[in-house]
């Protein structure tokens, strides 16, 4: 494992036995389980306490990272987490119809958002708030889709950001597909990418594919993996893996860590400590850089973990213990840059007050714009269902609205 | 979409041809990629071997593996994919290569082909075309001779169409991919090899509407209009010139255009004739057939001198194809419904 290029894949017996390491769904059930600790081959440069962990294949993707930088990412977490738990909040006040938190995958999503150029192409799931942020796309523009007013409205082709895709694994196809067209393109392997981090502005291009442990039991994610391998797309597929599909532990999905399926279809697979934001920057950028560079695709386990429900309509007290959620409080991934962050001399209080301040405002802002939101008009249902004119929708439509103004008028008539 | 002319396999340039279905096709198909180098062919053995029924013969061949593309055996896949492609900026064209191997695919179409631009309100489109041989009467196993058009047409954000003859295959492929909506292009995979003269040079009739391929003679004593489209043109077509024999004028209406529908050259021939019979091979329920009889009876009440008859595949499916004939509408089912009308 001397540089990235070379990375190898574990031998089958490099690794402890998979059925000896996983626990039996009983055991978990009874709170013995080890999804706290990823394993050996679990990629790690900040310790849950910290410290910074020295990593030659990966080091050299960071080296850009300052002091400044790490407080960027310890802002973009603790903002998109304040937004996060005051969506909950609307929820639980009757503004969204539904929220789902990503409390606990901040790192995950931060890290791989910001390890995008802007001519990178994302394709999230339903959770990747954070992944929106890095985008640019203002998170106002998410929340229409969950106070059930709109399917997503931001600028689609601007941010590079599809649209929250919610059918499990449907956006991991498509992300190839568009990787495909990527390579077509002639946007691939023309070494303008030339690996020195942040700091290396390609004209190369990569996509990225977020989806879920419980998405991997999907065939769409198997056939994306398939044609990717096959077409050498340049496609990086990001897995969080937070430990539960709803109330399936990852056991439920696969007997072997979801990594090491990267291996059968003939590309790389690397387990990140998820709860780190810079081991998932610094992986991230290698993965892309592989991908810029012609010799995608390649698979992301982002190990981390749901510290809330699924959604705000879910009980996770009905399937895990609190014990699991305490051993997991203690690998936070905004403490861990801010714990770094102040042994280092990083960062002083005033600097973490002032970002609390401001996630406190973002907050706020948020909340305003949200419960200010008005209702769709009932003529919405019938626009843009197709790019041509629609006479037959339109009459329906027509019908409807003078069915409407009836009621309307018979009402003036009272 | 005009051309001046038309650059054919042998290199002449001529304004008339007679072609097969499928060659129609495979012309079309390949005028399009010449048109546009955003055109992209997914499909499984479309390359090499040039299609199970070659209806992509040579363009692999001409065009490249980055535009005709050997896929792997998934068609969910092959849909999933070309939607990523088209959101890039691609307009792709995928095969399925049979009617029976769509549903794998089923997901991506109504999940995400048939609601993204409405999702999106416009900002993503994908402008797919999703090419399906169908139909049954070639004597095959299991899977192989569906009609499951009616399942596309209830989706929303899809549209579907069908071909019945060379000229329309030439055409209505190159008007589909043409198309910024996801099209369900449904090819009658028994009518392949039948020929047709096609005008290559003459502006086509629109994509989505239908057209009376056969006029009824309205003096005649008895008149009935047939709605049909797909394989069943032909029959109909052979329907038709039967009953001439026993005084009966028929209107033959190839709809052509499946979603959305275009019904009134329907109504204005039922408002003559009073009589209608529905031809499809998909089975009845809930169905194209259902649908045009619905419509029918609600904008053409006072004309109807009796109800509508459907000769349609039965409500089962589709049976080992030493039954096919049984099960397939054939001239004389036609006629007999046309008598039932005719007697109420």
């Amino acid at each position: 494992m001397s540089s990235p290029e070379t990375w190898t894949h574990p031998e089958p017996g490099a690794v402890p036995a998979a059925t000896a390491a996983q626990p039996t769904p009983e055991q978990v059930i009874a709170g013995l389980r080890a999804t706290t600790e990823g394993g050996t081959e679990l990629t790690q440069l900040l310790t849950p306490e910290g410290e910074r962990v020295a990593s030659p294949i990966f080091d050299g993707f960071i080296t850009d990272v300052d002091a400044e930088q790490l407080r960027g990412l310890y802002r973009d977490m603790v903002l998109v987490r304040r937004a996060d738990r005051e969506a909950n909040a609307l929820q639980r006040q009757g503004q969204l119809g539904i929220w789902v938190p990503l409390l606990g995958q901040e790192a995950a999503q931060i890290g791989s958002g910001r390890a995008l150029q802007p001519q990178d192409m994302a394709f999230p799931s339903y959770r990747e708030h954070g992944v929106a942020w890095a985008r640019g796309v203002d998170l106002k523009e998410i929340l229409g889709i969950f106070r059930c007013s709109d399917q997503g409205d931001w600028d689609f082709q601007g941010s590079k950001l599809h649209p929250y895709t919610i059918v499990i694994g449907n956006q991991v196809l498509n992300a190839t597909g568009y990787a495909m067209g990527q390579k077509f393109d002639g946007k691939v392997g023309n070494g303008s990418d030339n690996g020195a981090g942040g700091a290396s502005a390609s004209t190369d291009e990569a996509t990225i594919a977020y989806f879920g442990d419980g998405a991997t039991s999907q065939g769409d994610v198997h056939e994306g993996f398939v044609w990717a391998s096959v077409y050498d797309a340049p496609v990086v597929f990001f897995c969080q893996n937070n430990q539960w599909a709803i109330s399936e532990p990852t056991e439920r999905q696969s007997r072997l860590p979801l990594y090491q399926r990267a291996r059968g279809y003939g590309f790389p697979g690397v387990r990140v400590d998820g709860n780190d934001v810079l081991a998932c920057l610094a992986v991230t950028r290698w993965a892309l850089h592989t991908c810029r560079n012609g010799n995608g695709p390649v698979l992301i386990e982002a190990f981390t973990y749901r510290m809330d429900a699924h959604t705000t309509s879910d009980d996770p007290t009905r399937y895990r213990l609190t014990d699991e959620l305490e051993a997991w409080r203690l690998k936070d991934p905004i403490e861990r840059v801010r714990a770094h962050l102040s042994r280092t001399s990083g960062a002083d209080q005033d600097f973490f007050d002032a970002i609390d301040a401001e996630a406190d405002e973002f907050a706020a802002d948020l909340r305003d714009y949200c419960v200010n939101m008005a209702d769709p008009p009932p003529e919405r249902i019938f626009s843009n269902v197709y790019a041509d004119p629609s006479p037959v929708l339109d009459a329906q439509r027509d019908s409807y609205l003078s069915y409407l103004a009836g009621f309307a008028s018979t009402a003036g008539e009272e | 979409m005009s051309r001046t002319a038309q650059t054919t396999e042998q290199g002449a340039q001529q304004a008339v041809q007679t072609l097969t279905i499928a060659k129609g096709l495979n012309l079309g198909l390949r005028s399009a990629m010449e048109s546009d180098n955003k055109v992209v062919l997914l499909g499984e053995d479309i390359g090499r071997l040039g299609g199970v029924f070659r209806i992509t013969d040579g363009l692999q061949k001409d065009f490249g593996e980055d535009r005709v593309l050997d896929t792997p055996l998934a068609e969910s896949g092959i849909i999933g994919t070309a939607i990523g492609l088209a959101v890039r900026g691609y307009r792709p064209v995928c095969e399925i290569q049979f009617d029976g191997f769509i549903f794998p695919g089923f997901d991506q179409i109504v999940s995400q082909l048939s609601k993204l631009h409405y999702r999106t309100q416009g900002k993503v489109r994908v402008p797919i075309v999703v090419r399906v041989p169908y139909g049954g009467g070639i004597g095959a196993v299991e899977h192989h001779s569906e009609s499951p058009e009616s399942l596309f047409c209830h989706v929303a954000g899809l549209k579907v169409v069908s071909c019945s003859n060379p000229a329309d295959a030439y055409w209505m492929m190159q008007q589909a991919i043409a198309c910024d909506d996801p099209v369900l292009f449904f090819e009658p995979k028994r009518r392949y090899w039948e020929k047709g003269e096609v005008d290559t040079i003459t502006e086509p009739a629109p994509l989505f509407a239908s057209r009376t391929v056969r006029p009824a003679n309205y003096q005649a004593s008895h008149t009935a209009t047939l709605a049909t489209y797909g394989p069943q043109v032909r029959t109909c077509l052979d329907a038709a010139t039967a009953a001439e024999d026993d005084g009966i004028s028929l209107d033959v209406i190839d709809l052509r255009s499946l979603s959305p529908l275009d019904l009134e050259p329907v109504f204005e021939s039922v408002r003559r004739t009073g009589r209608l019979v529905v031809v499809t091979e998909a089975p009845s329920e809930s169905s194209i057939s259902s649908e045009v009889a619905a419509r029918v009876q609600q904008e053409c009440f006072y004309s109807l001198e009796a109800p509508v008859q459907r000769v349609t595949g039965f409500d089962t499916p589709y049976p080992p194809a030493k039954l096919e004939e049984h099960y397939l509408p054939d001239l004389d089912r036609v006629l007999y419904a046309v008598d039932q009308a005719l007697a109420w």
